[in-house]
């Protein structure tokens, strides 16, 4: 059976979330939602779980702690202790306190680079790529649910259609993939 | 969605819909420049090439071309500096602090606060590069050994801690900046008619496409970066305060210039950003979203961090004559009193009494008056580095080495030349660039538009009543509906 997508596309914001609440409510897996700003409260209607970049920044924050904290230490007590004014660094942990700032820096650095080129990579968005929204309108003020009907294995294309006319939508486009 | 009560005034006039937006934003960079533009950009670029020619005859012939002498090495340059970066601490301030703070205001000017950011540290940036004298040595600050041994940077130097404060700030603050620039700039290229512009667009939107896992990975993103740029921004100036604080001499050497001089950067910055936001709203006709509201809650800003730093300079004289330390005191006297009485009494007029006046209601919310003092504030706030540095090392220890500092021409120049490239660069980004988080405003039309909030009666019921309809009586919505969107719904297919 060949594949089909439904697009259908809505006005606001608020009505797309409920259609949704309602779809998902009657069983059916919507498979994506484009909107041009974040629609508040829509994950969890459609099953999206939360993002674990967060996560990921936290580690990259760690690598950049540890890598300037052992730097440092290699840079002004191992390869070339330095003498300054006449008092020599003996140990890391006298020295502490004027290698706090740099350790802050970079460690901000590397979680900032490390989560912004992770979120770039996962959400495939890096230069060139090609724009994948179903119409140029779902970047102004238009809204749209996307269904496969390979997902919704449980109702007709024509069934998904007619749920999706109950919740409010201005337009509806069909393709076939 | 956030409630807000109805007694606040909204932060969108207008009966705006979120088309609205997209074109009010979107309209400037599609039309053809005003003549006014191409006047004003030329201006700034013949500023910013003589400035660049000033830098070039400098580092062709040495740092002896500034007014810089034996006893003052540091002058009109840090000076620049500490003003460039001070400026650019209200754009991250704006977008990542009141991002924590959920302060809906800040969507309508984080955008171009935070271009204005990058764009005044790139031109702090070129100050300590062209102090080298050898610019192509420029290398050397970051840490590398020396081809001698293994001798690398000084880390326990204020100065090394600069370089890292100043080049994590530029770059987490650009990547921040571009991140929210994405969604937009995929509005403009879904928008966009000619050809060149749909490519240039495409390759800066980067395939962005809204659906709704990567609006959720976008919200958390720009919150932690958020919470890094937060302390950061705080670092920044208080490193570059450790410039001064760290040394041993009388008025630099002074453990209250931390806060003091993030408080003076967010003042100098906020002020700037009025400068520029008042302009650029009725220029660009943005005078729906950045209105009276947003200009009085930045000068609420600007009378609390100039109050800090009024309270900072009186701290200041009542420490240097507590502490008991003559060489102390004497710096704050001269200062006050000494062959740079002026300067001090510009700055003490600018910084301390002018926001004061911000307590008036109706100045703070007068845009002429906001437009006056914000130029009045910044020339307060590079009074305030000269007289920190020149007057703090003019009077050596020595009297034999006493000195006076006079900017030379190509002092001049360079200055002026940053200026003028500081508005290349902003009036190319007012240009070709979304000024306005578009895309971020749309989210707080609801709550915070003036059409919703006046009217919230008729259309939350209408809302709320279609959800409950929509819930309770599910297969009566179907028919309903069946019945008159089979008559204006319209079925096109998508082209691939």
């Amino acid at each position: 059976m060949a594949e089909k997508v439904i697009y259908a596309m809505y006005d606001d914001d608020d009505v797309l979330k409920d259609g949704a609440k309602l779809l998902v409510s009657k069983g059916v897996k919507v498979s994506e939602v484009f909107s041009p700003f974040p629609i508040h409260g829509i994950d969890p209607i459609i099953g999206i779980k939360n993002t674990r970049l967060g996560i990921m920044a936290f580690l990259y924050g760690l690598t950049g702690l540890t890598l300037a904290t052992f730097g440092m230490r290699f840079f002004m007590i191992q390869d070339w202790p330095m003498n300054i004014g006449g008092k020599p660094n003996f140990s890391y942990m006298e020295n502490i306190l004027s290698f706090i700032p740099i350790t802050f820096e970079f460690t901000v650095l590397c979680a900032a680079h490390g989560m912004a080129i992770t979120y770039f990579l996962r959400n495939k968005t890096l230069p060139g790529m090609p724009a994948q929204n179903p119409d140029p309108r779902t970047t102004d003020d238009k809204f749209v649910i996307e269904l496969r009907t390979s997902e919704n294995t449980k109702f007709s294309g024509e069934e998904l259609v007619t749920m999706l006319k109950a919740t409010g939508i201005v337009e509806l486009d069909q393709k076939d993939i | 969605m956030h409630k807000e009560a109805a007694i606040r005034e909204p932060l969108i006039l207008g009966h705006k819909t979120y088309h609205d937006i997209t074109e009010d934003v979107c309209k400037p960079i599609e039309d053809k420049a005003p003549r006014m533009w191409y006047i004003l950009f030329g201006i700034a670029l013949i500023i910013g090439l003589y400035g660049v020619g000033c830098i070039l005859y400098l580092l062709g012939t040495g740092i002896g071309v500034w007014g810089l002498n034996k006893t003052i090495g540091w002058a009109w340059d840090i000076t620049n500096f500490v003003w460039w970066v001070g400026i650019g601490h209200a754009g991250t301030l704006i977008s990542a602090v009141l991002l924590l703070f959920r302060q809906k205001w800040r969507m309508a000017i984080n955008r171009s606060a935070e271009a204005m950011t990058i764009f005044a540290v790139f031109m702090a940036g070129m100050f300590p590069l062209i102090h080298m004298g050898r610019l192509w040595a420029g290398y050397w600050v970051m840490p590398l050994p020396n081809q001698f041994g293994s001798l690398w940077v000084n880390f326990n130097s204020p100065l090394l801690w600069d370089v890292f404060a100043i080049s994590t700030y530029l770059s987490v603050g650009l990547v921040f900046w571009y991140i929210g620039l994405i969604p937009d700039f995929a509005t403009i290229r879904d928008r966009a008619k000619t050809n060149v512009s749909k490519k240039m667009y495409s390759i800066l939107a980067f395939g962005w496409s809204g659906r709704a896992k990567q609006w959720n990975r976008f919200e958390l993103v720009s919150l932690v970066l958020a919470g890094l740029a937060t302390p950061l921004v705080f670092s920044v100036h208080s490193i570059v305060s450790f410039d001064f604080a760290t040394s041993v001499i009388p008025g630099w050497h002074t453990t209250i210039f931390p806060p003091y001089f993030v408080a003076g950067a967010v003042f100098s910055g906020f002020a700037m950003v009025q400068t520029l936001m008042l302009i650029m709203r009725k220029a660009m006709n943005l005078e729906a979203y950045i209105h009276t509201r947003h200009v009085e809650y930045m000068n609420i800003v600007i009378m609390v961090t100039g109050s800090i730093v009024g309270t900072a300079y009186i701290t200041e004289l009542f420490v240097s004559w507590y502490s008991g330390v003559e060489y102390e005191a004497y710096a704050f006297i001269n200062r006050a009193a000494g062959p740079y009485w002026w300067a001090y009494a510009a700055m003490m007029t600018c910084n301390v009494v002018s926001p004061q006046l911000m307590w008036f209601r109706p100045l703070r919310r007068s845009l002429l008056f906001t437009f006056i003092i914000s130029i009045v504030v910044n020339i307060g706030m590079w009074f305030e580095r000269y007289v920190i540095i020149v007057s703090s090392i003019h009077r050596d220890y020595l009297p034999s080495s006493w000195s006076m500092h006079y900017p030379s021409h190509i002092d001049l120049g360079v200055y002026l030349g940053t200026i003028g490239l500081f508005f290349v660069f902003f009036l190319l980004f007012a240009r070709y660039f979304p000024v306005l988080a578009l895309n971020e405003v749309k989210t707080i039309l609801k709550s915070s538009g003036e059409s919703y909030k006046n009217a919230p009666d008729t259309h939350h019921h209408e809302e709320k009543s279609n959800v409950a309809k929509a819930a309770t009586n599910v297969s009566k919505e179907i028919e309903d509906k069946n019945d008159d969107s089979s008559s204006d719904e319209t079925n096109t297919d998508i082209k691939e």
